[in-house]
This record gives structure tokens, C-alpha cells and sequence, in this order.
């Protein structure tokens, strides 16, 4: 209730609650595993941002001998058509982590437009918004994409980006929403909406500066979701055979028939890549989560005598 | 009842919307959709099968919103077209083989990566900061992260390639046919563990995490300090008291999961070369088998909306404020 929330002076608060960006960036630099997670994240920037210098041969040449196991010209072997699998995994890397992250921002933006929307103005609007959300929220998406990726053919991994982000982005919204009906009836919206601001204004400038961490935290998840979601179509044949990322290696290591080679060098690496890639943001989500449910940072819980000891 | 009403008008709906996605698909695409979904058969059938053919799935010179009915209308009378592949097997035929397979492994992976993925969680947070605690949530989210094709990928190299111990694809081995015969149910289980495994690994530690995060919170709540300080057995006041409460929103999360243990079983299903929906329907895209991938995806669909419908009506008899109208009694 708002009308209760008055400070001891008994001035009415406003804007006392807003979490600073920087609050964001001081909880994840204190948490040991945020910051273990935000180590790993960067060396896969940088791996991605430098791949030509790193990248010791062309991902695509063939002309290596086959099936090499890994070996000090070849670190992590060769391919069936003699291609060199370290410098595919380094190129795999820019692909993987641009569309993913690419992704993973643009079904934020989209599920802003409609959690916010939805949950601010209320409704019919909120009707229809939150309808349209719980219907992506259900369809299984992998099977969606695959229909739409068996109409569009020979698709870049840029198209499959565009693709999952257009249709992942249910859960934000879902999460948006709800911040956003809790945001709206605070003193400090209302006070806006009093001295005359648009909607519009209201909702970029006094509700989405209150949902920093929930929008970090959806970031996070968007992106790793865009990325399985994008190494899943790779893997299934359904992106095209030109393009290096994570899911074509593995595509092709199992079409090259890689495990009867016991080519288990080409199966590990954009795999064990993308598991890394999902741990380091998925740790740098644990501090962000303390954030918003203060609850999960208490210390080890206090019991009576007789019942510790784990 | 007006949750119930208002989850069964829901399935109805999103099941249209569904419905009304697979229509409208095909037809979004630049150029005529007819020919970009027989462009397969453009050299081998005279312009008089051929638009036979478009006919029969609903293509015709009429209004979109006529097509829209006679493809509803087939639907309905059982009617979702022929596949391309196995020209002329009904869809409906194609898919009813590979249904059960996929649904025996979605079924039981799930049931039992809900039951220990929670049980797991409910302990791990009841021993806040103990090791288990401190490793187990890392360890499974890291696994989560792995995609499934790599997990299955892993699995087949080492446990049955190298090591042998389990066959390295298929629903069941050469030498049985389907039958209820207990051989064909044993190789059909040998040949299930390292696909059920695959998903298992790739859906436990979101029931995991989710049940230890609502359980820390639900353990901090008040009654439950109370309940401690009157002395209740440590026992009870874990399951009676906080498990209970902290289970409910395990459940509402079911439709992200349920989602995201389907795409992982079309994955895993793709590595093993499991007879199930999946397999069939990554096949169908790769032969560019339209009616059979519109079905396929149909299929899975309605399965996952179904599964939330049972999962939602579950929920109203286990939490009674959803019954009465959000007013906790």
C-alpha cells in the first residue's frame, strides 16, 4: 500500500528505492563465483574479438591430412575433410558468442516492450500482452524453430539469431511484467505521472531503471538459451554448411562419423566451449540473483545443537 | 471451477494458436508457398499431379480464409495430410509409430529428474553452506549448461562405444520385433538408459536450483522459525513445514520445463537415432516432408500444452487458494 510507505519524517518517499547500475556491477565484483564466472566470460570475449591473430590456419581450409589426433601443429586434431579443429573452435567462438549475446539483447528488448507495456498500463492491454506472452511461453520452442528453419533454407547463423530471439523472448516478458505492476502504483511513478510525464517517458525513465538486476539476469539467461538454442539448429543440420560455430562442429563431427573414429577431439571442444560459456554466466546470475531476494545471500542457516554438521 | 474453466479456455486457445501457426507459416514466406513446399517434386510430377497434390493440402486459387476452414476441417475428421516420404502413408500413421517411443522417454526422464532433482534440492537446502551445497548446484548447472547433443554425443562415445556397456543407437536391437515380449521390452530399456540419461543430466538442476532457491526462502518465513523455536522434529519441520510450501512454485515453472525437456529430447533423439518424434521430425526437414513436419510439430504441440493443462488442474488441487480465488483461507 502506498499510501503507508512514509519515511519517519513523514514526507512521502520518493525514489529512495532505485538500485543503481553500479550497485549491479559492486555485487558481482564482490561475489568469489560472480567474479570466477566474469574471468571466464572475458577470455571468451577476447578469444572471440581476436580470433584472426589467435586462429593459427583458415577454419575452412582442407587441406591438412584427416583424422589427425591432436598434436602439436594441430592442437586439437584434424577433421574428416582434414580440416584444422582448433581454428575452427576459435572462429566457432566469434559466431557462437555474437549470436548469442545478440540474441539474448534483442529478446530482452522485445520482452520489455511487452512485460512493461503490459504490466504498466494494465488492462485490455494487459490482456491481450500477457495472452500473446503465455502463448509463447508454451509452444515448444525448438519445434517452432525447426518449422520456420525447414521453410527458410540454408539460413546464416545471424537469421537463426534473429529467428530465436524473436521467438524466445516470453519468459522476460513474463518477469518484466510482473516487476513492472509492482513498480507501477510506487510514490515515484505516480509523482511522475502527477507533474505531467507521457507513458511512454514514464516507463523508460522511472520503471526500467528500477529493474537493472532483473534485466541483467534475463540477459543472462536469454543468451545462454539463444546460444543452445543455436548450437541445437547447427547440430541438427538445419544452418548453413559454410558458417563456423560451435553447433556446425559438432554437426559435422557426428556426420564425419567422429565417435567410430574415436575422434573424441572433435566432439569435446565446441561442447565443453558452450558448457563454459553457460557456466560463466550462469555464475555471474548467482550474485545478481542476491540482489533481488536479499534472502538467498543469509549465511548458513542457524540450527539447534544436535542437527548441524553437514 | 473458474480456474479450471479459465485453464481449459487457455488450452483451447493456444492450441487454435498452434493450429493457426502452421497455417500461417508456410504462407508467410516470399513467393508462392505451394511452390516452395513442393520444389521437391517440381521435375518429377506433370502440372496436373502436381496441383493435385497442392490441392490435397489445402492450396487452391481460393480465399485465404476458405483454405483456413478446409484445413481446420481437416484437421478435425482426421484428415492432416499425406507424407511425402512414405507417399502414401497418412502423417497421422507416421507419427502414431513414433509417438509412444518419445513419450515413454519424456515420461519417465521427467518424473524422475522432478522427483530427485526436488528431493536433492529440499535436502541441499536444508544443509545450507554444507559441501553438497557448496558443489552439488555448480556441478549440475554446469551440466545444464551443456547442450544435450553433447552430453548424448559423450555418453555414446564413452559408455558405449568405448566401454560397450550400452548399445550406441536405436530403439532396440536387430534381432527383436515389437511385441510385448520380454525380449523386445528388454532391449527396448537397454537401449533407452543412455538417451534417458542424456535428458536427465540436461533437466535436473533446474528442479535442483529451483527447489533449493524457494526452500531458502521458505525456511527463512516466520512460521517456520516458530515451528523450530516450539521444537518440532527437524525431520517434519523440513517436509511438512517448509518442503510443502516451497514445492508450489516448482510447479508453475513445469511449462518452461516441459518446453525445454522437449527440445532437449528432439536433440537427444537426433544423436541416438531414436525412433521417436523428433528423429522423425529432423528427418522430415532434411526431405523437406511438409505435411509430416506440420504434423510433427502438431503433435508435439498439443502433447506439451496437454502436459501443462494436467500440470495446471494438478496444481488447483495441491494449492487451495488457486481453488478459492486467490483468497488464502
Amino acid at each position: 500500500m502506498m499510501e503507508k510507505s512514509v519515511t519517519a519524517t513523514g514526507l512521502p518517499m520518493v525514489r529512495t528505492t532505485r538500485p543503481k547500475t553500479s550497485r549491479l556491477f559492486r555485487a558481482l565484483a564482490a561475489d568469489g563465483r560472480a567474479r570466477v564466472g566474469m574471468g571466464l566470460f572475458l577470455v571468451f570475449v577476447l578469444v572471440a574479438l581476436f580470433a584472426p591473430w589467435i586462429a593459427p590456419y583458415h577454419a575452412l581450409a582442407t587441406n591438412f591430412p584427416m583424422n589427425l589426433p591432436p598434436s602439436h601443429a594441430h592442437w586439437f586434431g584434424t577433421t574428416a575433410t582434414g580440416q584444422d579443429i582448433f581454428s575452427q573452435f576459435i572462429y566457432g567462438t566469434r559466431t557462437t558468442l555474437a549470436v548469442g549475446i545478440g540474441a539474448g539483447l534483442l529478446s530482452t528488448v522485445v520482452g520489455l516492450a511487452f512485460g512493461v507495456t503490459a504490466g504498466y498500463i494494465g488492462g485490455w492491454v494487459d490482456t491481450v500482452l500477457n495472452f500473446i506472452t503465455n502463448i509463447f511461453l508454451v509452444l515448444p520452442s525448438l519445434a517452432l524453430l525447426i518449422v520456420i528453419e525447414a521453410l527458410v533454407h540454408n539460413t546464416t547463423p545471424w537469421i537463426n539469431g534473429l529467428i530465436i530471439a524473436l521467438t524466445g523472448w516470453a519468459w522476460g516478458a513474463r518477469v518484466f511484467r510482473a516487476q513492472a505492476m509492482s513498480l507501477r502504483g510506487r510514490e515515484f511513478v505516480i509523482a511522475a505521472r502527477l507533474s505531467g510525464a507521457s507513458h511512454l517517458r514514464i516507463m523508460v525513465a522511472e520503471i526500467l531503471p528500477n529493474m537493472t538486476s532483473v534485466i541483467a539476469s534475463n540477459v543472462i539467461f536469454a543468451s545462454l538459451g539463444a546460444i543452445l538454442a543455436e548450437s541445437g539448429l547447427a547440430f541438427l543440420g538445419l544452418e548453413s554448411v559454410n558458417s563456423v560455430s560451435w553447433g556446425t562442429m559438432l554437426y559435422w563431427a557426428q556426420t564425419g562419423g567422429a565417435l567410430l573414429n574415436g575422434a573424441w577431439y572433435w566432439i569435446v571442444p565446441p561442447g565443453l566451449g558452450i558448457a563454459l560459456v553457460g557456466l560463466s554466466l550462469v555464475l555471474m546470475n548467482f550474485s545478481i540473483d542476491q540482489l533481488t531476494n536479499p534472502r538467498l545471500r543469509v549465511e548458513r542457516r542457524k540450527r539447534r545443537g544436535g542437527t548441524t554438521g553437514a | 471451477m473458474k480456474y479450471v474453466l479459465n485453464r481449459l479456455l487457455f488450452f483451447i486457445i493456444s492450441v487454435w494458436a498452434a493450429v493457426t501457426i502452421n497455417f500461417i507459416l508456410p504462407r508467410m514466406m516470399p513467393g508462392d508457398p505451394a511452390d516452395a513446399m513442393f520444389a521437391k517434386f517440381q521435375n518429377n510430377l506433370t502440372p496436373q499431379a502436381m496441383q493435385a497434390l497442392k490441392l490435397q493440402f489445402g492450396f487452391s486459387n481460393q480465399p485465404l480464409i476458405e483454405q483456413y476452414f478446409t484445413y481446420l476441417k481437416g484437421l478435425v475428421t482426421g484428415h492432416w495430410g499425406l507424407s511425402f516420404t512414405y507417399y502414401p502413408t497418412p502423417t497421422t500413421t507416421v507419427i502414431a509409430q513414433s509417438l509412444p517411443w518419445t513419450i515413454g522417454l519424456v515420461g519417465i526422464t521427467t518424473l524422475l529428474s522432478v522427483f530427485l532433482g526436488t528431493a536433492l534440492g529440499i535436502y541441499t537446502a536444508w544443509r545450507r553452506g554444507g559441501w553438497l551445497d557448496n558443489t552439488l548446484p555448480i556441478a549440475s548447472l554446469f551440466v545444464q549448461a551443456a547442450p544435450y547433443m553433447w552430453t548424448g554425443l559423450l555418453l555414446v562415445y564413452f559408455l558405449g562405444f568405448k566401454l560397450n556397456w550400452f548399445p550406441l543407437s536405436h530403439g532396440y536391437g536387430d534381432s527383436v520385433e515389437p511385441s510385448a515380449s520380454a525380449a523386445f521390452i528388454l532391449s527396448a530399456l537397454r537401449h533407452g538408459i543412455l538417451p534417458a540419461l542424456t535428458i536427465f543430466l540436461g533437466s535436473f538442476s533446474g528442479w535442483l536450483i529451483g527447489m533449493r532457491n524457494n526452500m531458502v526462502v521458505t525456511l527463512g518465513e516466520d512460521y517456520v522459525v516458530f515451528a523450530e523455536a516450539k521444537g518440532v522434529r527437524p525431520s517434519r519441520l523440513m517436509l511438512m513445514y517448509a518442503a510443502r510450501n516451497a514445492i508450489l512454485p516448482q510447479i508453475t515453472s513445469f511449462a518452461i520445463a516441459i518446453g525445454n525437456i522437449v527440445s532437449g529430447s528432439i536433440l537427444t533423439e537426433v544423436v541416438f537415432s531414436y525412433p521417436g518424434i523428433g528423429l522423425q521430425l529432423q528427418a522430415a526437414v532434411l526431405q523437406q516432408d511438409y505435411p509430416l513436419i506440420q504434423s510433427a510439430f502438431l503433435i508435439i504441440a498439443v502433447s506439451v500444452l496437454l502436459a501443462n493443462l494436467i500440470v495446471d488442474l494438478l496444481y488447483a488441487r495441491l494449492d487451495p487458494r488457486v481453488r478459492t480465488g486467490g483468497v488464502a483461507a
